[in-house]
């Protein structure tokens, strides 16, 4: 129930957006991720996007478990 | 480009297999074996899809909470939903019945709603709350909307209120049986079940944020992890509870940034307690847990079909006879213990509601052969 998946917003209509999900388009509502922009990359939940994919944030997460595991498995 | 370059690393077999080292090394370093449970049903396809059980170390195992809205949505409501249905047609009235494709299968003792279209009533499975909104916009019969599901779910349906009532639809109602998770681990560790850290469902969290899950750590002392849904994030979120353990550390720790912010998603949650206020509420085969309910508020009753057709629910079994979804929901047994699993109890002629969802922990066990 709680599936989500992530796609990338291309189209906005009022509270309404175009999202694709490689290659897949459908309708999702934006209103709960108010600031969203053609480009962003929102997950979405059944037919409305709960929230934007934070890029920075994911690749800081993923520099700081490489960093983590190369001090655990040194 | 970018995100799916992101999303390709966090299935990395590479870090995937270093996760796995650093969890070994940990794990030697404990006193006692360790379990750890998540409340998902989308967790629980990450970690039996990954076979990521058969990874971990003799010591560290992993059990599936009640993550699944479906499996837990009360039999008296479904029945409810149906005697609507019955009523409604007594009295001329044409209902179409919405809801989604697992909720469409549900058994119960009085039957499913399949069971119902195959009567002749109108149910129609929707992917989304928004579809059966467009349905009420573009037909002129009376759409109900049945509506389980956990905090995720319940922020589209807020969403759709908002709709409904900017745009003035009375053709549209619903029939809410929205329940919230935190209550219900809570109710779990009361009822003794024990485990040594809790694997947040990363989309509730996403609506309720890392300060949702607060309290459960600062009143029972469970070390907590929010997680996301591929299989790095699950191993890190194995690998972060064992290193609190091993540290002494008793704390909320957010692995899946990407998405979940610390506050979570302020305008989903003013949307829903706009409409909804909470109350006790029954959990299928789990009971009546405090507080994990979410009814209309008063002033939106009118939006409720409750408010037009309300027939009497006679109390009826939550189980069938020998079927184990209690325990499992509770996280005191898996799937394979039962003896109806695989043999009477298939996807296909499912005994309890557990093997029917795509969430619920019997099918997805069924679904990639699962033996541990």
């Amino acid at each position: 129930m709680c599936l989500a998946i992530p796609g990338k917003v291309v189209e906005i209509r009022g509270n309404t957006a175009i999202v694709d999900y490689n290659g897949i388009r459908k309708e999702a509502r934006i209103d709960f991720v108010k600031d969203v922009r053609v480009g962003d990359y929102v997950i979405v939940h059944t037919g409305f996007a709960i929230e934007k994919i934070d890029e920075d944030e994911a690749i800081k997460s993923l520099k700081a478990w490489d960093e983590v595991l190369r001090d655990e498995n040194e | 480009m970018r995100t799916n370059d992101i999303l390709s690393a966090y299935r990395s077999r590479d870090i995937a297999r270093r996760i796995l080292q650093s969890i070994k090394k940990e794990a030697e370093k404990l006193s006692r074996p360790v379990k750890f449970m998540h409340v998902c049903g989308t967790h629980e396809d990450t970690v039996t899809r990954g076979g990521i059980r058969s990874l971990l170390p003799n010591n560290v195992s992993i059990v599936a909470g009640p993550g699944c809205p479906v499996c837990i949505t009360p039999v008296e409501d479904i029945v409810k939903m149906m005697e609507i249905m019955r009523l409604a047609k007594e009295s001329g009235e044409k209902i179409t019945l919405t809801t989604f494709g697992d909720m469409y299968r549900i058994p119960t003792p009085r039957g499913s709603f399949a069971d119902m279209r195959a009567q002749g009533h109108d149910v129609r499975i929707v992917y989304s709350i928004f579809d059966a909104y467009k349905i009420s916009l573009k037909e002129k019969n009376l759409v109900v909307h049945f509506s389980p599901g956990f905090e995720t779910t319940t922020a589209p349906t807020a969403g759709i209120l908002e709709s409904v009532e900017n745009d003035g639809v009375e053709n549209f109602k619903i029939y809410s049986v929205h329940r919230l998770t935190p209550p219900a681990v809570e109710a779990l560790i009361k009822a003794g079940t024990s485990f040594d850290g809790l694997i947040d469902p990363g989309h509730v969290s996403t609506i309720i944020g890392v300060r949702g899950w607060e309290y459960i750590t600062r009143k029972y002392g469970v070390p907590q992890v929010v997680a996301g849904f591929e299989p790095v994030d699950m191993l890190a979120a194995i690998y972060t509870l064992l290193k609190m353990i091993n540290d002494g550390e008793v704390d909320i720790k957010n692995e899946y940034t990407r998405v979940v912010k610390y506050q979570g998603n302020t305008a989903a949650q003013e949307a829903i307690y706009k409409f909804f206020r909470v109350s006790d509420a029954k959990w299928r085969a789990l009971g009546i847990i405090p507080n994990s309910g979410l009814e209309l508020r008063e002033k939106y009753n009118w939006i409720d079909i409750r408010s037009r057709y309300n027939p009497p629910t006679p109390s009826l079994p939550d189980l069938e006879k020998g079927c184990i979804c209690g325990a499992v929901l509770r996280g005191y047994a898996l799937p394979t213990e039962c003896k109806l699993f695989g043999k009477v109890c298939t996807p296909e002629t499912p005994v309890g509601p557990c093997m029917v969802s795509y969430e619920g922990t019997c099918h997805i066990f069924y679904k990639y052969g699962a033996l541990i």
